[in-house]
């Protein structure tokens, strides 16, 4: 029988930094208080850290897309570790996790610290840091194919996808809308979320278009923030102070054309094989799962993930989401039960893994998801790129 | 108040591969790689077929039409000067569906663009570039 290394990890400890539309704290004392926050979590001292990872690893631009890398974070906390990376072409923001994984199960670490950095609500208030083009550079890479049609934003570049997507499935505006309403509602009982105040359907069909299909409530919100989780050896897990969230599968594959223009399935991007994937290597199937946590850089992701996991059928998400009722903390699957990045704030797929354990160790408070759940799916990415995880309670 | 000049369309870094690609556009062609042995279109361009392994892979050019696969319709004024709405879209050659170029659609109501709407190259000079944009192929009367 095969042995999957994810299944010998688990996820022992949690910290997220505070979360703002500007911070005061720089990008690396956010790191320090997210890792130093997951470390005492897990019931570790730093000295027992001998690992650690991030993605996609010190960007040093303007754009606070990725502000602090694992040298960064080592030296600031003097970690002694076996084994560091950091580097963006992986299963999407995952990667980190998935190479941790792998580290364990080499021998070169036992606890693993992986965390991620956002510092882009700063760096929008001095520059245009949204922009994907250079002006007065030349292009170079993938992106150059794009460069001279006026593709400011990944949101307008995204756009051309989630349009054929609402070709195919014919949802419409209203029915797309329960995602971010759902995700405000829940944003409203998570006192760290950067967006609270309730939403409605006008306010969703009022917000500006941005690039069709997409409104401004379709898309995630830019922050400062910092997340860490500590993923542990199975054997150092049991040992720890909380009761270890077993790493159940993983979905890691390249099995499309790796370009946002030649993917094979322009609507559904490459998530329907990495989502198989991950079931491939496990017995649970999708009705075993409490709640998901699915990514959101845009609606249209979360949309997609529903339909790849199989919570619902392929074009079936407009009929799963409609009213919201479903997807809500007393629904059969809650969703995105902290906000997400749409309410919550962009921490890039690591706010979803921080917020499936606070579910899975019960401490969400007002927003605590009733019945004890014990299972989660969490997914990140879209087009080309994208991983998954399967996650238990013991 | 003066208006603002429209922004300078950002150009791509050229290589040998994909130079006759952003400057086939001087001659009025669309030049696409090919592969010698097997016929198989290589979009992006790269000399190897990854039907058949073949090495001879050339620019050749295409008929610069194809359908619309995608597209958006951005409304979003992202720096001063920019003419919103307008449209960007993936276009599907006629030659090989997998072959999808990123466009602009020009020429048209941004709102009458359709999906698998046929369409036709056209380029405009960019320094030493010729950056192929799309139209729709006009209708017979």
């Amino acid at each position: 029988m095969t042995t999957y290394a994810e299944k010998n990890t688990a996820i022992t400890g949690v910290g997220m930094s505070e979360v703002s539309r500007g911070a005061t704290k720089s990008a690396l004392a956010l790191t320090v208080d997210a890792a130093m926050a997951a470390i005492r979590d897990a019931g570790l001292t730093r000295a027992e850290i001998d690992g650690i990872a991030t993605w996609p690893g010190e960007q040093a631009n303007a754009s606070g897309f990725s502000a602090v890398g694992c040298a960064a974070l080592q030296d600031a906390l003097r970690l002694k570790v076996g084994w560091y990376a950091g580097g963006g072409e992986a299963p999407g923001q995952y990667g980190a996790v998935f190479n941790a994984i792998g580290a364990i199960a080499a021998g070169l670490c036992r606890n693993a610290l992986i965390f991620r950095t956002m510092y882009e609500a700063t760096a929008r208030k001095t520059a245009f840091a949204n922009s994907l083009l250079k002006t007065g550079e030349r292009q170079s890479g993938p992106f150059a194919w794009y460069a001279p049609y006026y593709t400011y934003a990944a949101s307008l570049q995204q756009a051309l996808f989630f349009n054929l997507y609402v070709h195919k499935s014919g949802i419409r505006p209203e029915q797309v809308a329960q995602v971010p309403i759902n995700q405000r509602r829940n944003a409203g009982l998570n006192p760290n979320a950067v967006y609270r105040t309730p939403i409605t359907l006008e306010d969703y069909l009022a917000s500006p278009l941005i690039a069709t299909p997409l409104r401004l409530y379709d898309c995630d919100v830019p922050c400062d923030g910092a997340v860490a989780i500590i993923v542990s050896r199975m054997d150092v897990a049991r040992t720890l102070r909380n009761p270890p969230v077993r790493i159940e599968a993983i979905g890691s594959s390249m099995q499309y054309r790796n370009s946002w223009t030649q993917l094979d399935a322009l609507d559904t991007q490459a998530q329907p094989k990495v989502a198989e994937m991950m079931w491939s290597r496990t017995d649970l199937r999708p009705a075993d799962v409490d709640i998901a946590q699915l990514y959101d850089g845009f609606t249209y992701h979360t949309l997609n993930w529903l339909e790849n996991f199989g919570f619902c059928e392929r074009y079936g998400a407009k009929d799963f989401i409609e009213g919201g009722r479903r997807i809500a903390l007393e629904g059969e699957l809650p969703v995105n039960t902290g906000g997400g990045a749409l309410s919550g704030g962009r921490l890039h797929a690591y706010g979803a893994v921080h917020e499936a354990c606070t579910q899975l160790w019960g401490r969400g408070g007002a927003r605590q998801v009733k019945g004890d759940p014990q299972v989660c799916a969490t997914s990140t990415a879209g087009g080309p790129l994208a991983g998954a995880m399967l996650l238990v309670r013991d | 108040m003066k208006t603002p000049p429209a922004p300078a369309r950002t150009l791509p870094a050229i290589d040998n591969d994909n130079r006759a690609y952003w400057t086939g556009g001087e001659h009025g062609r669309l030049m696409i790689c090919r592969c010698g042995h097997c016929g198989y279109y290589v979009h992006p361009p790269v000399p190897f077929c990854p039907q058949c392994e073949s090495s001879d892979v050339a620019p050749e050019p295409v008929s610069g039409r194809g359908r619309i696969a995608s597209f958006t319709v951005n409304h979003k004024v992202w720096v001063p000067g920019l003419a919103a709405p307008y449209v960007l879209a993936l276009v599907a050659l006629d030659e090989q569906e997998d072959v999808r170029l990123v466009c602009n659609i020009t020429h048209c109501d941004p709102d009458a663009v359709r999906f698998d709407m046929p369409v036709v190259v056209w380029f405009e000079n960019h320094e030493d570039l010729w950056v192929p944009f799309f139209r729709p192929v006009e209708q017979a009367a």
